[in-house]
């Protein structure tokens, strides 16, 4: 072991970055390229009465104009991809574009081919299409009301699915002895990855190869519906992500935009290039979260909690996105009673249709709503047996010993010491002095609060078993190939699909301790289709957890064989050699040695390889986990609450994360900033609102808050580290914990800081106006 | 529609270019498509997010909010021109010390953002850098690791007047 893993190892990928050398879809040029432009749905809900195109037809630059009826036979509509069982999920597909009736803000109508960009944009503005308004629905619990507006006409109340794993009888609640109850608003997010989506697509007309780049976070998933949708055999249809800025599930998705583009290709036998523009993105691209979920804890005075009951209504958007339906059940239910010890849990949730953007995965995808609303509840279940939240937590939180442990909704969490974390954060806070502080500041009118949250999330999909057995239609396992130059440099194909987490680094740091190679000689390739057998791409923190391990696993079996041919040349068995730093020597006589670099020639020459070896130094794995993982930590932060204004101060935020081991700490320390700063941008300001004509009124980034630099905190970070037993890495996932622990937190803190007002419960985002609005009404001062 | 072109001649990273472009087109589309300097990226094309940032004149510009025809005559300077693997520039170097990028889609216009307040404040504070990352918009990093970055090359460049040695120039 050279000892590269665990190190703050620089990037690998930042030197293209840094110089302006990164290669993103948008800039591919290719001879002879066209533009695409989509014209979009200005209604939420319009009967198409007509649609007259010969005026675009007629701009010089155009090439074509598609309208849904035009495409009619000529490709399939982009299904879900994830049908979650015994939920009577009637999934409608979405056509490629709009046929009769468009039924949301933004959905494509017809898409322009032109010369280029501003021609395409031009004749978008030539199409003339008359709508006939149809009534809108957009609230999720309006649209289940018998007798409302309907989505698409043959679901009834707008039902999608009813999901309910699992119940608790009421006698249950009525018998506890203390019973807290809320309901809490998941506000609707919008991704937004600083690069919006795009596709590039080319076609081959003598071979009938096709081409498509496209912003991706799993290529081979994008290219299975694809190529379905377009009639194209899977080997014939190469699909490549090249660097992708960021994708927060937002590019988890398969979309109409994309097969259409290659579709045009095909058609019109040219390049085509479709970008997304920011405006478009808010409206187009899949949106998140949007759930009212009403919960019920039962517990005792002494502050044992006993059980937990959830009801979740999730709104779809209009269609089932591709993992639409499994975010508001699988990832959400599985994680309701947290990291807590509660022995009876039930969930319902119900998936409804409305006149707005699909939904779908966005970083962290059920688990930050899981974590929210159970990290709420168990404050005004603290609060309202006036014990303290951190004694609650004590109490309750799954201990050590107790793992794996089973949770009252089916999961094995895999390892954990959730006490540790949390006393590592409370000595970073210094509690009691904190405790002191607020105390005092409360006499001179100032308020303060702390907000606690203590989560455990489930990552690192997963096993493939239960990717079948709950209607996902891929598999969740992960291929990798280590393959070693006659050089000793060293290629390594991952089916995963990183877009900015760093993985080009901390994948090579496993190559170097493995076989003790420089860092600079290992390339990590990912994202194409062609190169890489299958995969399942990057979401959900399964990159290193599923991704590394097959790597490692490969990287072993490289390493096995390249052994044996160092024992054969060295003349000994291999139990007689020892291997340090790349160089393999005789336990007997060190003297006697081969580096790695040398074996890494002599297996690809094959000039003297041991009887029947077949030549080449290369190998395959394919992993799949038995099991998910399970992060965890606690995150506290402070907040300073400015009780004339409304306004929000983030005082301090301090976050304790145990993510197994660490392979890079700072790529770590990276990902947690990050997620936290969605995260806090979700409690306080992020918000896509929809008004009653189910127009997106914040549609740009005017209107939809995007945390910037000035806005945080600066974060204090630490990790624990409980490896992970599923996987040979004993790594568990990073990229998710920000956005789960932090919303929790921060809401925590602001209603700590009002406690003296009464004030127990407010729905993200905290905006100063809401604060301001509800001290003005709950008003008076408790007097505490 | 069908409106003339018109010649523009500007320098890019020290380089005169003349061209003629349709007078509306903006300067981030004539850098990245005609000229082919792809390292300047578009987030939000209304002057938001700052992805676009290039230096005009020596003062950081959004490039998708001014037209080719406006930079007649200035200089331009975009993230190709900033400095080389071989001589990067300390803003560079500070973003890949300190891990100042994840995706790398904001870099390049981060990094001018930050080069322009490093030439009209050597030595900021970490609360001035926040404030000076105002028109930006990164949405991997959580800004503390830029910060930072910025930080370190801020270090570099006082070091290299230290030393009476361009910031650029000493190699990496
Ligand atoms: S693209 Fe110019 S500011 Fe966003
Ligand atoms: S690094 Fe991805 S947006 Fe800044």
């Amino acid at each position: 072991m050279n000892g590269m893993v665990g190190t703050r190892t620089k990037r690998k990928e930042d030197p293209r970055f840094i110089t302006g050398n990164g290669h993103f879809t948008d800039d591919i040029h290719l001879p002879g390229m066209t533009y695409a432009a989509m014209l979009r749905s200005p209604h939420a809900h319009a009967r198409i009465v007509s649609i007259d195109v010969s005026e675009a037809l007629q701009h010089p630059q155009v090439l074509a104009v598609y309208t849904g009826q035009d495409l009619l036979n000529k490709m399939k509509s982009v299904p879900t991809y994830w049908y979650v069982p015994g939920c009577n999920l009637i999934a409608k597909d979405r056509n490629p574009l709009a046929i009769d009736k468009t039924h949301y803000v933004g959905e494509g109508v017809a898409f322009v081919i032109a010369k280029d960009r501003y021609s395409a944009r031009d004749a978008i503005e030539l199409i003339e299409v008359i709508y006939e308004e149809l009534p809108v629905v957009v609230n999720h619990e309006d649209a289940m009301e018998e007798g409302t507006v309907l989505v698409h006409e043959d679901v009834p109340n707008n039902i999608a699915f009813h999901w309910k794993p699992t119940s608790v009888p009421d006698e249950v609640f009525e018998q506890a002895e203390v019973v807290v109850k809320q309901r809490f608003i998941e506000q609707r997010l919008i991704p937004n990855p600083m690069e919006t989506r795009a596709a590039v697509a080319q076609y081959n007309a003598g071979s009938g190869d096709m081409t498509l780049w496209c912003t991706s976070q799993n290529p081979h998933i994008h290219r299975n519906v694809y190529a379905d949708v377009l009639g194209i055999s899977e080997a014939k249809l190469r699909v490549i992500s090249p660097d992708i800025g960021g994708g927060f599930g937002a590019k988890i998705g398969v979309y109409t935009e994309e097969a259409l583009t290659a579709y045009a290709a095909r058609d019109l036998n040219c390049p085509v290039k479709w970008i997304e523009d920011r405006h478009e993105h808010f409206m187009a691209t899949n949106h998140a979260r949007d759930e009212i979920i009403d919960v019920e804890l039962a517990g005792q005075k002494d502050g044992t909690m006993t059980a937990i009951r959830v009801r979740n209504i999730a709104n779809l958007g209009a269609y089932v996105s591709t993992m639409g339906a499994a975010v508001p059940t699988l990832c959400f239910g599985l994680m309701a009673p947290g990291a807590y010890d509660i022995s009876l849990a039930g969930v319902e949730v119900i998936g409804v249709y409305t006149n707005t953007t699909p939904t779908d995965a966005y970083r962290g995808a059920g688990k930050p709503e899981a974590a929210y609303q159970i990290e709420r509840i168990v404050d005004l279940f603290a609060d309202s047996i006036g014990m303290d939240p951190v004694e609650v937590r004590k109490k309750n939180l799954i201990s050590k010993e107790k793992f794996p442990y089973n949770s009252a909704m089916g999961c094995v969490y895999d390892s954990g010491n959730y006490h540790e974390a949390l006393d590592i954060a409370l000595q970073m806070v210094q509690y009691e002095e904190f405790l002191k502080q607020q105390e005092e500041l409360r006499k001179k009118g100032r308020y303060l609060g702390i907000g606690f949250s203590t989560y455990v999330e489930l990552c690192g999909l997963g096993p493939s078993k239960v990717a079948g057995a709950t209607g996902f239609q891929g598999g969740l396992w992960e291929n990798a190939t280590v393959r070693v130059h006659p050089t000793g440099a060293v290629t390594v194909f991952t089916g995963t699909c990183p877009h900015g987490q760093g993985e080009e680094t901390t994948f090579a740091q496993i190559i170097v301790d493995k076989f003790g190679v420089p860092l600079e000689s290992i390339e990590v390739i990912y994202g194409d289709t062609q190169i890489i057998a299958q995969g399942w791409g990057t979401y959900g923190s399964r990159t290193t957890a599923v991704g590394g391990a097959a790597l490692a696993i490969a990287a072993d079996r490289v390493f096995a064989k390249a052994k044996k041919i160092a024992a054969h040349e060295l003349e000994v068995s291999e139990d007689e050699l020892n291997f340090e730093r790349g160089v393999f020597s005789r336990k007997d006589l060190p003297e006697s040695k081969r580096t790695f670099i040398e074996i890494a020639k002599s297996a690809n020459m094959s000039w003297n390889l041991p009887e029947g070896m077949e030549p080449g130094l290369e190998a395959q794995a394919f992993f799949d986990p038995e099991n998910f993982v399970f992060p965890f930590g606690t995150h506290i932060c402070i907040v300073e609450v400015d009780v004339k204004t409304g306004t929000i101060n983030l005082q301090r935020y301090i976050a304790v994360d145990d993510v197994g081991n660490l392979i890079n700490p700072m790529v770590a320390e990276g990902q947690v900033h990050g997620g936290i700063a969605q995260g806090i941008g979700q409690a306080l300001w992020e918000s896509a609102v929809y008004n009653e004509q189910g127009q997106l009124v914040s549609g740009t980034f005017m209107d939809y808050t995007m945390p910037k630099a000035r806005f945080l905190p600066k974060i204090e970070t630490a990790f624990t580290q409980t490896p992970s037993p599923v996987n040979p890495l004993g790594v568990k996932g990073v990229g998710e914990t920000g956005t789960t622990a932090a919303p929790p937190a921060v809401v925590n803190a602001v209603m700590n800081a009002l406690q003296p007002f009464g004030i127990k419960a407010l729905d993200m985002p905290l905006t100063p106006e809401k604060v301001w609005k509800a001290l003005q009404k709950e008003g008076t001062k408790v007097d505490s | 529609m069908a409106v003339e072109n018109v010649n523009v001649s500007f320098s890019v990273n020290g380089v005169q270019k003349c061209s003629s472009v349709e007078p509306r087109k903006l300067l981030v589309h004539h850098l990245r498509d005609d000229l082919g300097l792809t390292g300047t990226h578009i987030g939000c094309d209304t002057s938001q997010c700052g992805a676009c940032t290039v230096m005009v004149n020596g003062e950081a510009v959004k490039s998708c909010t001014v037209l080719t025809v406006q930079v007649e005559g200035s200089q331009v300077l975009t993230v190709e021109g900033l400095g080389t693997m071989q001589q990067l520039h300390p803003i560079q170097k500070g973003f890949w010390e300190e891990h100042g990028l994840q995706c790398g889609f904001c870099t390049p216009g981060v990094m001018i953002a930050m080069v322009n307040l490093l030439d009209s404040n050597p030595n900021p504070t970490d609360e001035e850098i926040r404030d000076g990352l105002e028109g930006v918009i990164c949405r991997c990093t959580g800004y503390q690791h830029i910060v930072n970055a910025v930080k370190h090359a801020a270090q570099l460049i006082a070091e290299s007047k230290k030393l009476e040695i361009m910031p650029i120039g000493e190699g990496s």
